[in-house]
């Protein structure tokens, strides 16, 4: 059995506080999905309801802005903002301040454009008989609109915080030090003694994203799953 | 901006350009046969092979393909499987691909509505005509737009390619500032090819999905 | 049509339960060629089942069901033969959304009978005719109405030349002023001479078409007989209560 997990390069984990190590990279990346996500939500959910008016100007921006963030891939956007501020604006951002700029930016215009839909899907009825029932602006939002909205992004809304978790996984390649480079370093360290430690160490991580997004997953489909049955 | 550099810059970019866009489509590829047979696997219902689909399409759905490429490139060869980089790169996004292909069909195939089925039977089709004639055509239709979105995902996915130093566009933009530091330069190359990978295809996929409109509302 | 008073069909001490729930309690019925039949009752009585299990789209627990002494057996080989014999129109019309008005008439004629693809088209063309739909031959489906898509649906199964004739509720996912044309067109069969067993809620129709009038209740034939004597005298409790719920005042 030990020969096995030393074989598969296993062992390296069980050595000093690698596993911590491993783990507290996890959590850079987490933390860094997290306060992203904390700040998409709200600003998507305001260019959201400000593209659901119909004022064209609004609505030509929102639209662009969604689509210029949409069609490039987010590890160019990182790029952009990390060695194109510099440039630019003479601005030296941190790896850690560029990407939670990339992923705000990016988890907003996803964000926005669920809460569009969401808000548009509402059919006029919905107002109309609110309206009938004798309530104000305020009453029909507060208890009739906006719930239906909440209940309709909230899957898809869960699921954004997925992805925004594996999308971390780009960080490193701005060189933030989270869980795959930490990887990269233990297997480094301990390339004499543990010469498999890459199948063990990345095997792990593979694990650990999986851990970390899993849970989330299902609570989406559970979600969705009741809003629709 | 000088024009100049990046003409001079051009030549490299292209040819990073043909070997992203070479992997990405022989990923691509890869994931819809696995997308195809997964789906199918899960729709009948094959015993045991179901159970394994739905682990596998679990596992890629819910990684990022940077950790699914070192666990294959880095990780693998210790069990002495030793891969290229350009077949990493292409087995990496097919097995990604196929986790999302996989749904993506199936949940076309699921959404036939069973009524479709029931007045085949009753024309006298066999299960097989059944299936070709009337259940295959409308997944199709059905999963095309969802089809499209995943290959612009996993179009945009190829950008992760440099992390297992496959000379791809973001290696090659990478390469050139840290050489020259020629950043704008290099950075608005970047965009226009990416630009020039994607834009067709997201025009393809609003095309398509306009010409399969038929038949949500009224059979 | 061809020999009248021939029986086509025997239903034997049919049953079919779901679970604990049994929604055809030992049903006996014959059905003779050119016989028009209509069967009514309340929602849930079992009728749209039968009809199901008449076209083998339904296992049955017990009992069988003969079309000219062959049976009607879902896990028989020879069920897409009997199928083919049997036509069946949905109240869901479910044409195939993909494929064009003519195709949907021409699909199963062409694949499953392996017909010449000019003999097809030209008896479909003729069914197209009669259903007043000629101009409509190239459009998809969801750009036709609920009444049209009905036509179209009865002459995908005519084109197969079924000896039998299923339909089941055909107008009950139609919009009111839509009923007229369908109905018509099924009139217009009965006359003809063609062999139909119809579930159907439109009483007037049904007084209108059928030879005999069988009213289902709780998965069981509760009464049957012509028209006139179910519509007008009702020998049971059940049936006149279900004729009284219909009305209004």
């Amino acid at each position: 059995m030990e020969s096995i997990i030393t074989d598969l390069g296993f062992d390296v984990l069980f050595k000093g506080n690698n596993a911590m190590r491993l783990l507290e990279g996890l959590l850079v990346a987490l933390r860094i999905s997290m306060i992203a996500v904390l700040i998409s939500l709200p600003l998507g959910g305001l260019l959201g309801v400000l593209m659901s008016l119909k004022r064209k100007g609004i609505r030509f921006f929102g639209r662009l802005y969604l689509e210029i963030i949409r069609i490039m891939p987010q590890m160019v956007l990182l790029f952009i903002v990390y060695f194109g501020a510099t440039r630019a604006f003479g601005l030296k951002l941190s790896p850690e301040l560029s990407s939670l700029i990339v992923f705000s930016l990016w988890g907003t215009a996803e964000m926005s454009d669920l809460v569009r839909g969401a808000v548009q899907s509402i059919p006029r009825a919905q107002y109309e008989s609110s309206a009938a029932l004798g309530m104000n602006t305020a009453k029909t939002y507060c208890f009739v609109i906006v719930p239906q909205i909440i209940r309709r992004i909230l899957p898809n809304t869960i699921n954004l915080i997925t992805r925004m978790i594996k999308t971390t996984s780009l960080v490193m390649m701005i060189g933030i030090v989270e869980v795959l480079k930490v990887g990269q370093q233990i297997i480094e360290a301990n390339r004499k003694s543990s010469p498999n430690a890459a199948f063990g160490v990345f095997a792990t991580v593979f694990l650990l994203y999986f851990l970390a997004c899993y849970p989330i997953s299902l609570l989406s489909r559970y979600l969705e799953k009741k809003a629709n049955g | 901006m000088d024009l100049a550099v990046m003409g001079e810059y051009l030549p490299r970019f292209g040819e990073a350009f043909l070997l992203t866009l070479r992997i990405g489509w022989a990923g691509i590829a890869l994931s819809l046969l696995i997308g195809l047979a997964a789906a199918f696997i899960r729709h009948f219902k094959i015993p045991l092979l179901s159970g394994l689909m739905a682990g596998y399409i679990e596992l890629f759905r819910n990684t990022p393909l940077l950790v699914q490429l070192f666990f294959i490139y880095f990780g693998l060869p210790k069990l002495g499987f030793t891969v290229s980089p350009e077949l990493c790169g292409a087995v990496g996004l097919g097995l990604l691909g196929g986790s999302y292909m996989a749904e993506s069909f199936r949940s076309g195939l699921d959404a036939v509505p069973p009524a479709q089925s029931l007045s085949a039977l009753s024309l006298g089709m066999t299960r097989r005509q059944l299936f070709v004639h009337v259940v295959l055509p409308q997944a199709f239709a059905i999963s095309t737009p969802s089809v499209v979105a995943n290959v612009i995902f996993l179009l945009k996915e190829t950008s992760v390619f440099s992390a297992i130093s496959l000379m791809d566009l973001m290696f090659t933009a990478k390469d050139l500032i840290g050489l020259y530091y020629d950043t704008t330069e290099c950075l608005v190359l970047l965009v226009l090819f990416y630009i020039v990978m994607l834009l067709p295809v997201s025009l393809l996929g609003r095309k398509l999905e306009k010409k399969f409109e038929f038949g949500r509302s009224g059979t | 049509m061809d020999k009248k008073n021939e029986v086509i069909l025997t239903i034997g001490h049919l049953k079919k339960s779901y679970g604990d729930t049994e929604v055809l309690k030992d049903i006996d019925l014959e059905i003779k060629s050119g016989e028009v039949v209509v069967i009514i009752g309340p929602s849930g009585c079992g009728k749209s089942t039968l009809l199901r299990c008449l076209n083998g789209l339904e296992k049955t627990d017990e009992g069988r069901i003969l079309l000219h002494g062959e049976p009607v057996d879902p896990k028989s080989a020879g069920i897409f033969r009997m199928r083919e014999r049997i036509g069946m129109v949905f109240q869901s019309y479910e044409l195939f959304p993909h494929k064009t008005i003519l195709k949907n008439i021409t699909l199963a004629p062409l694949k499953v009978q392996k017909r010449k693809k000019e003999e097809a088209e030209a008896e479909a063309l003729a069914l197209l005719e009669r259903i007043g739909l000629s101009a409509h031959r190239d459009k998809y489906p969801s750009q036709l109405s609920g009444g049209q898509k009905q036509r179209v649906a009865i002459a995908r199964a005519l084109i197969m030349h079924p000896e039998l004739l299923l339909l089941d509720e055909i107008t009950a996912a139609l919009d009111p002023e839509m009923v007229r044309e369908v109905l018509e067109l099924v009139l217009s069969l009965a006359k003809e001479g063609r062999t139909m067993l119809i579930v159907t809620h439109e009483m007037a129709f049904a007084e209108a078409v059928a030879d005999r009038v069988i009213f289902m209740d709780g998965g069981s034939i509760i009464e049957e007989g012509t028209a006139e004597q179910i519509f007008h005298y009702p020998k049971t409790e059940r049936l006149q209560r279900f004729l009284e719920s219909l009305k209004f005042d």
